[in-house]
């Protein structure tokens, strides 16, 4: 493979495979790994997660990657390397969550993720429609309000770098950007063509900041 | 916003489609794999495989069967089927399936569920639960294994809301009275297990035309509904379905969304 080298962060948690093949497929060199050295050359940095959060932040600690994690992605928000979270890769950015209030996250993003507000089915799991998109490059090529596919009971704050929501009961917050980290609520590798575009976003974004 | 969704099912045997799949223009019809892709591109939701060898041997196949999937499908899949340990379902996520589906193993060790909820997350579990009408418990729907039929003695309501307490992120609810007659889902059934299930409710089980899945969704209250046969048949597509879901006031993702 010649696309850009996509570090996906292996912490031994879930189905890391699916965003694997999904990176590949719109033409990055994605990789899994948890050797800090092959992340440090890496053009781009993903942090996937599912199940709970307490148990994700302690998976990514003992593979000794929440330093990696968090300076990756503390770096992107400054302009450098772009990063991208998943689901719960997405919640660790924040200071902490309302499911597991004892552990905390990494703290990138001021705020703590909370549950779903309201009498609703938890988790959320469906199609949801983005709405209020942000003119952002992650929806580079996407008209309207397209569709993509959440698994998720906690969400965080709705706040400046929200750039999507979702109506679920209430608003609630879809993805995030602050310079070049990027984060989705909902799953882009799970998320069919409208999620294999905003990772083709993401991958051409690499190739303009890897020279 | 909660949207339905429209889920084909597909049983497999030592890695290939089975009950008449009748698909114009695959290459292979009896390729999982390659109907899977055909049903994603139609716009569904979520795939389910069954695997209903489920002996010690196919396991290999079935994983084989899983990665070539994750290659080609970009909507989550569920995989079933003898998986009957934290391992058998590593196995499974690992090759690329978004969740794993427990039934005959969560009635023989309930402990099971949270075995796998606390390994992998509760949106990775679903149980599935066969159910007949019998006098024999209190709800008037119990809970049966080994394919349909292993009566347990099980009350199907009192089932699935110890399940969801165990750690089950979603329920596919399957009526073995209504599995292949076309006569529509067992709303009752649906109704009174969807009083109790917290998480989301796949029904599944006698699916005929489509005026079947409004009532699953309107009546039954099912997040999500599950047929096999109207589709491999191509009598009607996916899209077909979301459309007349719509038209019937169903919140659904539009085919070609």
């Amino acid at each position: 493979m010649t696309g850009p080298l996509v570090a996906v962060l292996d912490y031994g948690i879930g189905n890391l495979r699916s965003a694997q093949k999904a990176l590949q497929r719109v033409g990055a060199d994605a990789r899994l790994t948890a050797d800090p050295e092959l992340v440090a050359r890496a053009d781009g940095v993903v942090l996937p997660g599912v199940g709970a959060f307490g148990r994700c932040v302690e998976a990514l600690d003992s593979s000794g990657l929440t330093g990696v994690a968090t300076d990756a992605a503390l770096r992107a928000a400054d302009g450098g390397r772009p990063f991208l979270g998943i689901c719960v890769g997405l919640q660790l950015l924040y200071e902490g969550s309302g499911e597991c209030p004892d552990v905390r996250g990494l703290g990138v993003m001021d705020g703590r993720v909370e549950l779903l507000p309201g009498d609703v089915k938890r988790p959320q799991m469906q199609w949801n429609r983005l709405e209020h998109r942000a003119d952002h490059a992650m929806f580079e090529g996407l008209d309207g309000e397209p569709w993509t596919y959440f698994v998720h009971s906690y969400a965080p704050p709705i706040g400046p770098d929200t750039v999507a929501t979702c109506l679920y009961g209430d608003e609630v917050c879809a993805a995030i950007a602050r310079g070049n980290l990027w984060a989705c609520q909902f799953h882009p590798e799970k998320s069919g063509d409208t999620g294999l575009r905003i990772l083709s976003n993401f991958v051409a974004g690499l190739a303009s900041v890897a020279v | 916003m909660r949207t339905v969704r429209v889920i084909p099912c597909l049983d497999v045997d030592g890695g290939r489609v089975v009950k008449g799949v009748n698909f114009v223009g695959l290459r292979d019809a009896g390729d999982p794999v390659e109907l899977a892709a055909r049903y994603d591109s139609e716009g569904a939701d979520e795939l389910v495989f069954l695997d209903i060898t489920a002996s010690v041997d196919s396991r290999e196949t079935t994983i084989g069967m899983v990665r070539r999937a994750a290659e080609e499908v970009f909507i989550p899949f569920t995989v079933g089927g003898g998986i009957r340990s934290v391992e058998d379902a590593r196995g499974i996520l690992r090759a690329g399936a978004d969740k794993v589906s427990v039934n005959t193993a969560a009635v023989d060790d309930p402990a099971l569920v949270t075995r796998l909820a606390t390994e992998f997350g509760s949106q990775c579990v679903v149980v599935a639960v066969d159910a007949r009408r019998s006098e024999g418990v209190a709800s008037g729907f119990e809970v049966f294994t080994r394919g349909g039929r292993t009566p347990t003695g099980l009350d199907a309501v009192a089932w699935v809301a110890a399940v969801v307490a165990l750690g089950a992120g979603e329920i596919l609810l399957t009526s073995m009275d209504r599995d292949g007659t076309r006569d529509g889902f067992d709303i009752e059934m649906l109704k009174a297990v969807g009083a109790v299930a917290t998480v989301p409710l796949i029904a599944s089980g006698g699916v005929g035309d489509l005026d079947h899945l409004v009532e699953g969704a309107t009546e039954g209250g099912a997040d999500a509904v599950l047929a096999a046969s109207i589709f491999h048949f191509g009598e009607h597509t996916i899209a077909d379905a979301k459309r007349h879901l719509a038209a019937a006031g169903v919140a659904v993702r539009p085919p070609g969304a």
